[in-house]
């Protein structure tokens, strides 16, 4: 099977990791995740007036791409398939909207929405199954207490990425116990590590990822687990010596194809 | 050729206001067949109504038409009216010109015009109707009240107290209901169950009122004052009749691992249970997901020990039919589950928890024997925050929350804060809230007691964020007065969570056909002057499962009901609808068709013999309508290909004459 | 004071939040993670723009603190969406010609190794046009 694949900048430099053990693991589990031809950053974050059309551009030129193959698109980063749902939704709901964009866009071949967007992670586990990644597994983490962080972008809003509770989600956990390892719940994993404030405030930065890393080592994890390099800095560099793993290096690992 | 005459209202200036009475009376006066045209500033009153009448002596007049408000107000004050003059009730048609114009419309030419057609209409309609005379049918004098909580016990005692029989049916093992779970109750604060008990003794000790415990409804049909419901008596492999209520069982039974329910899985039970002391009936029930003798075949240690033999593993559910003239639902509410609200942490800590869940811990009855400590490891707590409002006035989450305000949640949560206070001096109480709501007798009074001389700190503003962390949860809201957002390092968190109708109530609305609102609680047949009854005839509304209440206001409630039963219950004789269906036995093809739409079974087929030409005869297969039972809805006419079903007095001819004088 | 009007009820349209919806209890500041770093806060925000006191907010630095975490969107009872008054308000701040918030000189100084590209688009598409 093949789907369309939205990297994002952030995956050719600083977050290598993330997108080469994405491919190496989809491709393993039977998926190839075909890139995006001459895709273009997302922009991080989305903007939610209504009148911003430019920015949100990026994004629809992607989602047309991935119709015009008729297949999903996925994406990796939280940050990208935030902005990229999010456009996806706004174009649906908001007809105004919808027909602005499409100005810009080439109107004779509109785009309504019809791209079906998937998080990785909802790849592994609506498309793959979580059952199979289980079945696929050689090196399994047994033994080891991992905290995920969904952050905000993997959730919210909550009806737009409708990914899972907004609350009280169960997507990484079943991932990490598909992979052998115990799932540690901790109050924290869905509040913001600081997002982008880290350029002009280290200190609220630094206030929210302690946070998050204190609150998940005080119920008793090892190592915390996300799918956002923006996330993964902040944590890091705020954490103490909390490791902070993206998604995919631990799948990898448990699949046994981490070089 | 009929003479009518027409009665126009101002209501006041409810229609004066947006139409021209006197043009609509003068354009009135002259379609064909009106002898006589006015208007009149009231007509229901009595000054209006003798005007009525003194225009059908003096005109003798043979159909009236009102044009005034919606006939689900005045047509029987009308009817009346017409019949004290001499002539048929149903020769009286009301044209509504007030809801569906005056209140709608703000111009007054539109609305005079619009007037004017519908007074046309009514007027058309008038010259085809005949006069037509209501069947009878008898009343059973037994009642059937549905749920066993403190509605449905008020409900049963006053109408069994007023001479008649009355079953109730709980579905659970015991009636009390939510009430019997409650520690104190406010605003007098006596004991739940010091009130409450002794009720159900009256209950189980009265001689007209049988209870189906672990039971529930399972058919209904009929109509008021001939219903007829099966009721399913769920096995509880328990004699009922034979069982002391020892408890014998109930502490020998070595399945040990039940969640006890009553204490909402606070603490556990046995397989074999009674689920608290008091309870009615008292004996005991085995909880066939749990035990082992139902399950494998293998224990048996119930029967063994129980010396009165009440034991029996192979008893089945049961069905009972019995007769009833009239039906009060009284299924209660839930809390809502707070699965959705995690954002509160109830599934991550068990020292979150509902204020249901509180009234257990606080109760001496329940599972720490009324010492209030935290759930996760038995410590006094010294910081509890309340907060108010989960899950209630959430517009955004229909999925989850519910846009109502579930009504009682400030005052039991002032309760709580005060008794705690009360019992434990050196615990801080924190409410967070968003409106403080009291309207009730003593009940702000009880608030501010709780807060001036009780110490508990009210905090305008709402909780976003619980953390646990370590043993403490971290309560993060904001205080809108102070413009701060407050971190409160809590023991224990409680959460008045939204109350929601019982899941039961939705399957049971459409085995009464009777309405519900978009929450799922009954609908009243009119919110002010009819609050206790549904818009279907011979079902009544006892308690929550119309809409959040208090227990004063159950208790109100449930009286209210019981005298409309009553009422219903003394008379001997019903007068009907004689707007029911009629088949013309000619045109009937025999096709079914009528009888698989009818709603009600109103409708059966019967071999007839007509007669031929030439003498002969021939058995024909036509449609029956039983008139007691139909209720006049007119699905059948609308199905039937041949045309020979038809509705009195509303005819398909009088709704092509109204149609026609529309669209003159 | 009829300019006030108009700048509220462009943010209103801008955003898609009606303000109205607002039952003022607070659940959006209660939950906000940047609010100790807010002048003004979520649900004052809703109700300024709502009572046309736009000026305190368009002077503010607070608009700057948004995280853009979503938090106070999927949290408020009432489905206000009190980020999006926030991000309305800020753009008609930095619309405006030579007040971009974040500029690109300020940016080597800010710069550690490890640091995303995602943390500079970001902060550059919510703090300048």
């Amino acid at each position: 099977m093949k789907v369309s694949y939205f990297p994002g900048c952030t995956l050719k430099t600083k977050a290598k990791d993330l997108d080469v053990y994405a491919r190496k693991c989809a491709e393993f589990l039977g998926v190839t995740l075909e890139e995006i031809e001459n895709w273009q950053c997302c922009g991080g974050v989305f903007t939610t007036s209504r009148d911003e059309i430019a920015t949100k551009l990026s994004s629809v030129r992607a989602l047309k791409e991935a119709k015009s193959k008729n297949q999903p698109l996925v994406s990796v980063c939280s940050a990208c398939h935030n902005v990229i749902k999010q456009t996806n939704a706004a174009i649906k709901d908001d007809a105004e909207f919808a027909s602005r964009v499409n100005n810009y866009n080439a109107p004779e071949d509109a785009y309504n929405g019809e791209t079906q967007v998937l998080h990785y992670l909802e790849l592994l586990r609506d498309v793959i199954g979580f059952d199979k990644i289980k079945e696929k597994v050689v090196n399994p983490l047994t033994g080891r207490k991992i905290a995920a962080y969904y952050g905000c972008l993997l959730l919210r809003p909550g009806k737009v990425m409708a990914m899972d509770d907004v609350e009280n989600p169960t997507i990484m956990e079943d991932f990490i116990r598909a992979l052998g390892a115990e799932p540690v719940i901790y109050s924290y994993r869905n509040e913001c590590c600081g997002g982008y404030i880290t350029l002009e405030s280290k200190e609220l930065a630094k206030a929210k990822s302690e946070k998050v890393t204190s609150n998940a080592k005080d119920k008793g994890a090892e190592a915390i687990v996300t799918a956002c390099p923006l996330c993964k800095y902040n944590l890091q560099k705020n954490g103490g010596d909390m490791p902070i793993v993206y998604i995919t290096e631990l799948l990898a690992e448990a699949l046994g194809i981490k070089e | 050729m009929q003479r009518i005459g027409v009665f126009v209202c101002w209501c006041g200036s409810n229609i004066a206001g947006t139409v021209d009475v006197q043009a609509v009376s003068d354009a009135l006066g002259k379609e064909p067949g009106v002898v006589f045209s006015t208007n009149y500033q009231y007509m229901c009153s009595q000054a209006g109504q003798d005007m009525i009448k003194q225009a059908i002596k003096e005109h003798n007049l043979t159909g009236i038409v009102i044009c005034s408000c919606s006939p689900r107000m005045h047509e029987a004050t009308f009817r009346k009216t017409a019949a004290a003059a001499g002539i048929n009730p149903y020769m009286v048609e009301i044209a509504n010109i007030r809801e569906q114009c005056s209140w709608i419309h703000k111009d007054m030419k539109e609305g005079t015009e619009k007037a004017i057609v519908l007074g046309r209409t009514a007027i058309a309609k008038v010259h085809l109707n005949t006069p037509l005379v209501p069947g009878e049918s008898p009343v059973t004098k037994r009642a059937l009240v549905i749920g066993g909580g403190i509605a449905g016990i008020q409900t049963a005692l006053d109408i069994a107290d007023a001479g008649f029989y009355v079953d109730i049916v709980e579905k659970k093992p015991t009636i009390g209901g939510k009430m019997a779970q409650l520690d104190k109750t406010f605003p007098t604060l006596d004991c739940a169950a010091c009130i409450l008990t002794p009720k159900m003794v009256d209950v189980a000790q009265h001689e007209r009122i049988r209870i189906f415990s672990y039971s529930e409804v399972e058919h209904v049909s009929g109509f008021v004052g001939n219903f007829d419901v099966t009721i399913k008596k769920k096995a509880r492999y328990v004699k009922e009749d034979v069982c002391t209520g020892c408890g014998l069982c109930t502490e020998k039974c070595p399945q040990k691992k039940v969640p006890n329910e009553f204490n909402l899985g606070m603490d556990n039970r046995r397989a074999i249970y009674i689920p608290f002391a008091q309870a009615v009936p008292k004996v005991a029930t085995i909880d066939a997901d749990y035990c082992t003798m139902l399950k494998t075949g293998k224990c048996g240690v119930c029967s063994k020990v129980c010396t009165a033999k009440a034991i029996d593993y192979t008893q089945k559910d049961e069905f009972i039919e019995e007769k009833y003239g009239a039906i009060v639902a009284a299924t209660g509410f839930n809390p809502i589950s707070m699965d959705k609200f995690d954002e509160f942490a109830y599934s991550q800590s068990k020292d979150v928890i509902t204020s249901l869940e509180f009234e257990r811990l606080m109760n001496a009855a329940g599972p720490t024997a009324g010492k209030l400590v935290r759930p996760s490891d038995g410590v006094h707590p010294h910081k509890i925050v309340f907060v108010q409002c989960v899950g209630s006035r959430c517009a955004a989450c229909a999925e989850k929350g519910k846009e109502y305000c579930s009504k009682i949640c400030c005052m039991y949560t002032a309760k709580h804060a005060m008794l705690t206070r009360d019992k434990y001096p050196d615990t801080d109480v924190t409410v967070f809230y968003i409106d403080v709501r009291t309207p009730g007798k003593q009940f702000d009074e009880f608030y501010r007691r709780a807060v001036e001389e009780y110490g508990v700190h009210y905090i305008k503003g709402m909780v976003g964020k619980v953390s646990p962390e370590g043993n403490k949860l971290i309560v993060q809201g904001s205080d809108l007065i102070a413009n701060k957002q407050l971190k409160i390092e809590a023991d224990l968190v409680v959460l008045a969570a939204a109350i929601e109708p019982d899941k039961s109530a939705r399957p049971l609305a459409t085995m009464l056909t009777a309405s519900m609102d978009t929450n799922d609680f009954f609908t009243e047949a009119h919110p002010k002057l009819r609050p206790v009854e549904s818009p279907t005839a011979g079902i009544f509304l006892s308690g929550a499962c119309q809409g959040p209440k208090d227990i004063p206001e159950t208790v109100s409630q449930a009286g209210a009901a019981a005298a409309k039963v009553i009422g219903l219950l003394s008379k001997d004789k019903l007068t009907g609808n004689p707007c029911v269906a009629h088949s013309d036995e000619m045109m009937c093809n025999g096709c079914s068709t009528c009888e698989k739409v009818c709603p009600y079974g109103a409708i059966t087929y019967q071999d007839k013999e007509f007669r031929g030409p030439n003498r002969t005869t021939l058995i024909r297969r036509v449609a029956q309508v039983n008139e007691a039972v139909c209720q006049g809805c007119g699905c059948c006419t609308v199905a039937c290909p041949s045309g020979a079903m038809d509705l009195k007095g509303f005819a398909s001819k009088q709704i092509m004459a109204e149609v026609d004088a529309i669209c003159k | 004071m009829e300019n006030k009007k108009d700048v509220c009820n462009e943010i209103i349209r801008r955003s898609g939040v009606n303000p109205r919806k607002c039952m003022k209890c607070g659940k959006c500041s209660g939950t906000c993670p940047a609010y100790d770093e807010m002048e003004y806060h979520p649900h004052q925000f809703v109700y300024m723009v709502e009572t046309g006191d736009i000026e305190p907010l368009l002077k503010s630095k607070s608009i700057y603190r948004c995280l853009s975490c979503f938090a106070c969107i999927d949290r408020c009872p009432r489905g206000v969406e009190p980020a999006k008054i926030v991000e309305a308000v800020r753009l008609s701040v930095i619309r405006e010609q030579g007040n971009n918030h974040l500029k690109a000189d300020d940016l080597p100084a800010m710069l550690d190794e490890d640091l995303p590209q995602q943390a500079i688009v970001s902060a550059f598409r919510k703090y300048s046009k």
